[in-house]
């Protein structure tokens, strides 16, 4: 097995001879495309993930993909690492048209992919997880166990890491898991090399090693495909930059010709749905967090949600909102840090210690986390309250019923009745039912978690009604949403986090979309005092500034 | 969150962990170690333990047990059980004797019949489980009654006896090899053996490992865990087959209620060979010991005259204290290593 920065590296799989083109920003155009996509659509239910997008990742180039969440970028790697087929569209690879028909086959035609999360076996050994697919083989057929170590041993030595290949997978650490990921992909010659997010969880040292390999395999020839929510990783590494935004492709230019500005305006804008807020009154505080912070998922988060207040929750994916809010709701434990709950310090030891507090969670996966779908509306709606539902031994079907036609009314919940089964319902609806599950515990704060992901534009309306009137009745409510346009219109005050971090507190009246995605991805520092992203000032800053 | 990567210590498992993880996959040798301790107390309170004639018969049983277990491990570690391998004993143990007690076929054609019908009564199992996606533990709880009940088609109340068999037939399952080492174990010895290096040194046994270990990966992989899945249980139905053979040696008396309850010691021998229940990790040396070791313990116990009582009690506490030990040490090496993430 070759070391992924040999220098002999001989051409590339497919029989077309081995190029190496200058290592330079302006070759764009003058290589052969080892990749084009013409125009790509998928659509998941509803969802229009990717809508006729066409990209062409040049031999010799590292392609940087940005875009906010849902802007299709992970939908594209997927395709292109086959795991999902697209419903239109072609992919020539080295000009011929290929049909990727899985995982497998993906790879087999020369596409490594380093998926964001760490797709490893945890009872093999790290070498074991680097060449299962394509191991050493001995005579007789059987695995060469020393040559496999010794491969990988190589690889991981090449990307400076220090990990014994010998050991097993479970015991390590997130970020030991995506070198591996890193060196799985660069342990056979690839044609396309695809980096989905893979400096997540690395620190400054692994990822300059990363860079450094990554700009070696490019010199090598081989096409390189960077998805980042990091713009200024995408500054340092890629020579030309792409960005998506809700499916659609906007733009392709040089990474030399962009600046942050340019990125960022490219990057929002997405169609504003009309919904009303109710501007209500804002009372007192009734939660307030300081210094909240837990080891490497966020770090120092402080913030306060008024009575009758809406405050919008910014951020990428894996910034840590989703992760504030599990703590907030008793799921995890903070390491540092409190929690005030009407002026006093609370500890929360589980969900239901937090429910009793008058705190409630409408988590992001309604499936998963928030209905039994099997369940009558009556039943999910109650399921949190169901020792009051107990006045002897049994379940008090007409209590149940009555409280949850008090919710079902009060949320328009389009049903034949409360007794209807969940799964019947349309995804609007079931999200209300989640809404009226969490309102029948009488909570003070209500957190919402991407309380309309998915579901159509009616029902979007619909849920922001209620929010709005929830928030005029006195509630605090904490919403984290990755729609911005919906943050925007819905908060009185957003939070903006990047990487654990709170990096912009926006009043609604100064919010823009610039200056949310700005703080969003990290470039907050001057931008969150007021100046509206405009001209291109930032983009010198960010590639003099230090790597983050 | 890069700033708290940045203080993470160097990569590499701490001490701690690395002895935790040693011992979690040393199991085999544990059980060694347990196992010598505990006959020399055994010894010393019962001297005839460790009589050849005790001896013998004891690693006689346990070898059918471990051959059998060495399928089931399979099985296990790819998230699946077969719960029908008593029925596969039961029924090829019979359909052998009687097809010899008859003169049918000569002997070796017979036992290649049995072994024939152990691999077919498998890939039936691995037919419902791989291709109808029926789950395991169902699929092989309808196999194992409806195994048994050919059985008793077949037997139909009849039952063959040692005089029905051609002299000397059962000879094997009291012979040894060096006048010591039974031949039985050997067979199994050599099964393992066969099976261990299949496991560890081809792409289709470390496929087995992968399926059991995290599916998604391996599905991304391209492997494909119908296949594996198909090939562990017809490997286990056809051990089950060599399996019902000795056991028909080793009785001589053959009815169709033969091998019953057996399944249970089976998978018992498993999981104290530390094969994780939830797949994945584990040997099959591991399995074949823990019926050694299951063997030994029920033997102590008879020979120190405890009460049938504790005997089974003993037996059930050894098998939790197995599992729980597994539980135990996986925990703290995930917690240790959580340690060592956000120190």
């Amino acid at each position: 097995m070759t070391g992924p920065a040999a220098p002999d590296a001989s051409g590339p799989i497919g029989g077309t001879p081995a190029i190496v083109p200058p290592a330079g920003r302006d070759h764009a155009g003058t290589t052969p495309g080892r990749a084009e996509l013409q125009g790509i659509s998928k659509r998941f239910g509803a969802t229009q993930a990717l809508d006729d997008v066409s990209l062409e990742l040049l031999t010799g180039e590292i392609h940087g993909l940005v875009g906010e969440n849902g802007a299709g970028k992970s939908t594209l790697v997927k395709i292109l690492a086959g795991v999902h087929q697209p419903d239109s569209g072609s992919i020539r690879l080295d000009g011929e048209v290929v049909e990727l028909h899985g995982p497998a086959h993906a790879r087999s035609l020369g596409i490594a992919v380093v998926h964001q999360e760490p797709q490893l076996f945890p009872d093999l050994t790290v070498a074991e997880n680097v060449f299962l697919a394509h191991a050493p083989r001995a005579r007789l057929g059987t695995i060469d166990w020393g040559g496999m170590r010794r491969a990988a041993r190589s690889i991981f030595e090449e990307l400076d890491v220090k990990v014994d290949p010998g050991t097993l997978v479970r015991g390590l650490s997130m970020a030991d898991q995506q070198l591996i990921e890193i060196a799985k992909a660069l342990s056979f010659e690839a044609r396309l090399l695809i980096l989905d997010e893979p400096t997540a969880s690395l620190s400054a040292h692994e990822v300059d090693r990363l860079f450094t390999i990554v700009r070696q395999t490019r010199d090598r020839g081989v096409a390189v495909l960077f998805v980042s929510h990091r713009l200024e990783e995408v500054f340092g590494l890629c020579d030309r930059t792409t960005v998506f935004r809700d499916g659609r492709h906007v733009v392709t230019a040089a990474t030399s010709e962009l600046t942050t500005g340019d990125l960022v305006r490219y990057m929002v804008g997405r169609a504003v749905s009309l919904f009303p807020k109710v501007e209500s009154p804002v009372g007192d505080v009734l939660l307030e967090v300081r210094g909240l912070t837990r080891q490497e998922t966020f770090n120092d988060v402080s913030f306060s949600v008024r009575a009758g207040e809406i405050v919008g929750m910014a951020g990428l994916v894996g910034a840590g909102r989703t992760e504030v809010a599990r703590v907030l709701f008793g799921v995890d434990r903070p390491e540092r840090g409190e929690i005030l709950l009407g002026g006093q310090p609370v500890r929360f030891e589980s969900p239901s210690a937090a429910m009793q507090a008058g705190i409630a969670y409408v988590p992001e996966d309604r499936h998963q986390d928030g209905l039994v779908l099997d369940f009558s509306i009556s039943s999910n709606v109650t399921l949190p309250i169901l020792h009051r539902m107990f006045p002897g031994l049994f379940v008090r079907a007409s209590a149940e019923r009555a409280i949850a036609g008090r919710y079902a009314d009060r949320l328009q919940i389009r049903t034949t009745g409360v007794d209807q089964t969940v799964s019947d319902l349309s995804g609007g609806n079931q999200q209300k039912v989640v809404l009226g599950k969490w309102l029948a515990t009488e909570p003070r704060i209500l957190i919402l978690d991407e309380p309309t992901r998915g579901i159509d534009i009616g029902a979007k309306v619909e849920v922001h009604r209620i929010i709005s009137e929830l928030a005029a009745s006195g509630l605090g409510i904490l919403l984290i949403s990755s729609d911005l346009p919906e943050v925007l219109a819905m908060s009185d005050r957003i939070l903006v986090l990047h990487e654990g971090a709170i990096t912009a507190e926006i009043d609604r009246a100064d919010a823009s979309e610039e200056r949310v995605m700005f703080a969003a991805t990290g470039q907050a520092d001057d931008r969150a005092v007021g100046v509206p992203a405009s001209d291109d000032g930032a983009a010198g800053a960010v590639e003099d500034g230090p790597r983050v | 969150m890069s700033e708290l990567a940045a203080a993470r210590p160097a990569a590499g498992p701490g001490p701690t962990v690395r002895l935790l993880t040693v011992v979690a996959r040393q199991r085999e040798l544990s059980l060694v170690i347990v196992m010598v301790l505990l006959g020399t107390f055994v010894a010393t309170q019962a001297p005839q333990f460790l009589s050849i004639t005790n001896l013998t018969q004891v690693t006689v049983l346990a070898s059918i047990i471990a051959i059998a277990a060495v399928g089931e491990a399979m099985v296990v570690l790819t998230r699946n059980v077969d719960l029908s391998v008593e029925s596969v004993i039961g029924l090829v143990a019979f359909v052998v004797a009687d097809i010899v007690a008859h003169r049918i076929l000569s002997v070796p054609a017979a036992m290649a019949f049995g072994i024939g019908l152990g691999l077919v009564l498998g890939m039936v199992n691995g037919f419902l489980v791989a291709v109808l996606r029926v789950p395991s533990i169902v699929a092989t709880l309808g196999t194992l009654s409806i195994y048994r009940g050919l059985a008793f088609l077949v037997a139909g109340g009849k039952q063959v006896t040692l005089i029905d068999l051609p002299a000397g037939y059962t000879d094997p399952a009291g012979a040894t090899i060096l006048g010591v080492v039974p031949v039985f174990l050997v067979i199994a010895i050599v099964i393992v053996v066969i099976a261990a290096i299949a496991l560890r040194q081809t792409p289709l046994g470390r496929s087995v490992y992968a399926v059991g270990s995290n599916p998604e990966a391996a599905e991304i992989l391209g492997i494909d865990s119908r296949v594996v899945t198909f090939v562990v249980f017809s490997v286990c139905g056809m051990l089950g087959g060599i399996a019902g053979i000795l056991w028909g040696l080793e009785f001589g008396t053959i009815n169709a209620t033969a091998a019953s309850g057996v399944t249970l010691q089976v998978i018992a021998a498993v999981v104290v060979g530390g094969v994780n229940i939830f797949g994945g990790s584990g040997t099959v040396v591991g399995a074949g010991l823990g019926a050694m070791f299951l063997a030994f313990i029920s033997n102590a116990l008879v020979l120190l005259s405890l009460s049938q009582f504790w005997l089974q009690a003993i037996y059930g506490v050894v098998i939790l204290v197995a599992v729980g030990l597994d539980a135990a040490l996986l925990r703290r090496v995930q917690r240790s290593n959580a340690r060592r993430r956000s120190s």
